[in-house]
């Protein structure tokens, strides 16, 4: 069973009720799997924050609830979990972080653990499916015993790989009435004044918890060497060593052990600590006193393996064969077809600078479309661009656009667009209206018209909001269509006021969108030109110095025979 | 004794399937199995890599450099990409296939020659066949997968009835037919 699906399952057969999130890699199955339970209410929210605060108010009136999100969206959600620390909770109240170490799918590789110290929430973190699943259970109950939300920290390697889990019953908890308590949830200074101190006093008991061995053990091994570890580092240190080291085996990476550590540092000749990113674990060791060995050997960045840490600690690694070809890299592409990217071919001609967002159009900045010169995280094409053209005036107004998908516009867009509406800045703001979350796997989002489970929703109307902000001039274009986006973009750019432009097509991907059979590449036309390969398209390539369409990939959409100026590439009748 | 299978090819090949049904049939031989991938970014045409370990008790979800037992590769390229995760005494199981990648297609680099060959000078085991003309063959480019997993049956000693029983639990029932001629073609 998939991590994501097991700690699904688990937090099911806890009796979750209510469970809000918003799409990030590597958390988005969780959700995905939860609402293929019928018993849970289960959404998409338009952000994480709001998706936390949901959680909060389900727990507020007595329910078990939970949200899910990826590092980056834990910043975004900060701002809730740091005073639901203070309010406690109700119902339990659970929530999932993944990390992204390697940067899969992500544009950073922070340790969330933090967000747990900084915020004093207690944090489990499994190192397989089965305790993906086993700790969900568990995080509820230590979520109501201890009047505290609970993270569960998951990462790429344990979200996205498969172990054995076996499953039980669901067991709906007992119902928890809503009471009125202004001191516990009224979180203005003299009531947080007292929360404050329940905090600290919450996390001196947690400590205990850790240091029992429900989620903490000791595996007995050579006492040469002691190994600390969590997560997927503890799977590559029993790969490596086996019981040829003693592990102590952490499942509860805050608050940490003390006792524990200070007992398991005595048992062992020599101390090392192996964890994924930043040194928690070794600086909570150092700050106990102890002698270890950690980032003195072990980098910060990236992803770490069964043969780093063979390597790191003297181990022989395995030997291999290496060819003596350099093999050109592989990076992803914009589908075959993607409405996006006619859009950023028009962009790329008009020499624009192009402030960019979180989605699959951060392809864009990819050759040989290269047209993307900016991206940061979710919303911050549309702000930054205000603070662009209000540094550079004139200069930039007339060239520069933000671009941002429909699901990152509803994230974290609109508020960046209401200061565009209220600040006035001449800015040309671009939403890629693809009809879907699309980078994530495809789930819905409140333009879309349908909820997490396919069902009809309330939808909202891009062009009516923008409107309702101020935005005078809006333009929906066909992004199929290169010569009405290419007039319709300078047209935006030369207006001497803020002006907003829909390029709307759904995600050829999608399955109820229908596509024209493949092109058909004229020989004789083909004079070899490359005019088409400017857009960077997989499904087209030259072979021969004449153009070659892939028929597996092309789905007719057209737009590479609008560049070429020989009619060598041809749509074909359907049949 | 840990075995090691990688799955290597492009995004939107379908490798996930070979390793959903890889699982499922170590799983149903009683092993303890560990199947890893990664989701999102690298899917949109980019190489993508799937891991499937079994054995008595698998503790990493990741193959590591000198450590796959097998690399089934849906495309030359990828197959040459990972050729240092091969034991020494490993095989290579590849659709000859190429699928030129973006720096190939806008010619700032060149899709290497003779890859297949360069591989067996090496001293490396490779079995390199045509799995897209047999996909066609069964009716569908689609299939490449499931004629890559009809090969790789007859290097293990499990019986074919468990290798098909596998793949009709992990293909939708309108394809079986298909898939069934597909993975036949496959095993030769």
């Amino acid at each position: 069973m998939l991590g994501n699906k097991a700690l699904a399952r688990g937090l099911y057969e806890a009796g979750v009720s209510v469970v809000s999130s918003y799409p990030g890699t590597p958390s988005t199955e969780v959700t995905e799997e939860i609402a293929k339970y019928d018993e849970v209410y289960c959404e998409w929210a338009p952000n994480e924050k709001v998706a936390m605060e949901v959680a909060f108010g389900a727990s507020l009136a007595g329910k078990r609830s939970f949200c899910a999100m990826k590092h980056v969206g834990l910043n975004v959600a900060a701002d809730p979990l740091f005073t639901c620390s203070y309010t406690g909770v109700n119902g339990g109240m659970v929530i999932c972080v993944a990390d992204d170490p390697g940067m899969h799918s992500s544009q950073n590789e922070q340790d969330s653990r933090h967000h747990a110290v900084a915020s004093k929430v207690p944090m489990l973190e499994p190192s397989d499916s089965e305790e993906a699943y086993r700790f969900a259970k568990k995080a509820f109950e230590i979520s109501e015993e201890y009047d505290t939300p609970v993270i569960i920290k998951m990462c790429t390697r344990i979200a996205h790989s498969q172990s054995v889990v076996e499953t039980s019953e669901r067991k709906e908890p007992e119902q928890k009435p809503y009471i009125k308590n202004i001191a516990k949830y009224v979180m203005m200074p003299a009531y947080a004044i007292k929360r404050h101190p329940v905090v600290e006093e919450r996390m001196n008991k947690l400590k205990d918890l850790a240091e029992d061995g429900e989620f903490n053990r000791i595996e007995k091994g050579d006492k040469s060497l002691g190994i600390i570890t969590s997560s997927t580092c503890y799977q590559y240190a029993k790969e490596v060593f086996g019981d040829k080291a003693c592990i102590l085996k952490l499942g509860m990476v805050n608050p940490l052990p003390e006792k524990l550590i200070l007992d398991f540092a005595a048992s062992v000749d020599k101390l090392v600590i192996i964890e994924e990113l930043d040194p928690v674990i070794e600086n909570h060791c150092k700050q106990l006193g102890l002698e270890v060995s950690g980032k003195d050997i072990f980098p910060v960045e990236g992803e770490f393996s069964q043969n780093l840490i063979a390597q790191k600690l003297g181990v022989k690694e395995p030997t291999f064969t290496s060819l003596d070809e350099t093999m050109p890299v592989r990076p992803p592409v914009m589908c075959a077809g993607c409405p996006h990217r006619g859009l950023f071919y028009v962009l790329s001609k008009n020499k624009c600078t192009v402030l960019g967002d979180i989605g699959c159009y951060t392809l864009g900045a990819v050759a040989p479309l290269s047209a993307m010169e900016m991206t940061l995280c979710m919303g911050a094409s549309i702000s930054s661009i205000h603070g662009f053209n209000k540094a550079l005036g004139e200069e930039s107004e007339g060239k520069t656009v933000a671009v941002i998908g429909d699901s990152t516009f509803m994230h974290s867009g609109m508020t960046g667009l209401a200061n565009i509406a209220y600040n006035q800045s001449n800015s040309t703001v671009i939403i890629l209206d693809n009809s879907i979350t699309g980078m994530t796997g495809h789930q819905q989002n409140p333009t879309t018209g349908y909820n997490i489970k396919g069902d009809p929703a309330g939808k909202i109307d891009l062009e009516a909001l923008c409107k309702a902000m101020g935005f005078n001039r809006i333009a929906v274009v066909d992004p199929y269509d290169l010569a009405e986006c290419d007039r319709v973009l300078k047209e935006e750019l030369k207006a001497k006021e803020p002006s907003v432009i829909i390029s709307r097509r759904p995600c050829a991907l999608l399955k109820y969108v229908k596509h024209n059979p493949p092109l058909k590449a004229d020989e004789k036309n083909c004079t070899g030109c490359k005019s088409c390969m400017r857009l960077g398209c997989p499904a087209i390539s030259i072979k021969n110095k004449k153009a070659v369409i892939d028929n597996t990939l092309c789905v007719g959409c057209g737009v590479c025979m609008q560049l070429c100026k020989f009619d060598a590439l041809k749509l074909q009748e359907v049949k | 004794m840990t075995k090691n299978i990688m799955i290597v090819g492009v995004g939107g090949q379908g490798t996930l399937l070979a390793s959903k049904i890889l699982g499922q049939l170590m799983l149903s031989e009683g092993y303890d199995v560990k199947v890893s991938e990664v989701h999102g970014m690298s899917q949109r045409g980019g190489s993508v890599v799937t891991y499937v370990r079994f054995g008595e008790k698998v503790y990493s979800p990741i193959i590591d450099k000198g450590e796959a037992d097998f690399i089934i590769a849906f495309e030359q390229l990828e197959a040459a990409r990972y050729v240092e995760y091969l034991k020494a005494d490993g095989r290579i199981i590849t659709n000859t296939q190429q699928i030129d990648p973006m720096p190939v297609i806008t010619g700032a680099a060149e899709y290497p020659e003779n890859l297949i060959e360069s591989m067996k000078n090496k001293g490396i085991n490779v079995d390199a066949f045509d799995c897209l003309a047999l996909a066609n063959e069964a009716g569908s480019s689609k299939a490449v997968n499931i004629v890559l997993m009809g090969r790789v049956s007859k290097y293990f000693d499990i019986p074919v009835e468990k290798w098909e029983k596998a793949v009709e639990e992990c293909v939708p029932a309108k394809f079986l037919e298909l898939n069934k001629k597909a993975f036949k073609l496959g095993r030769g």
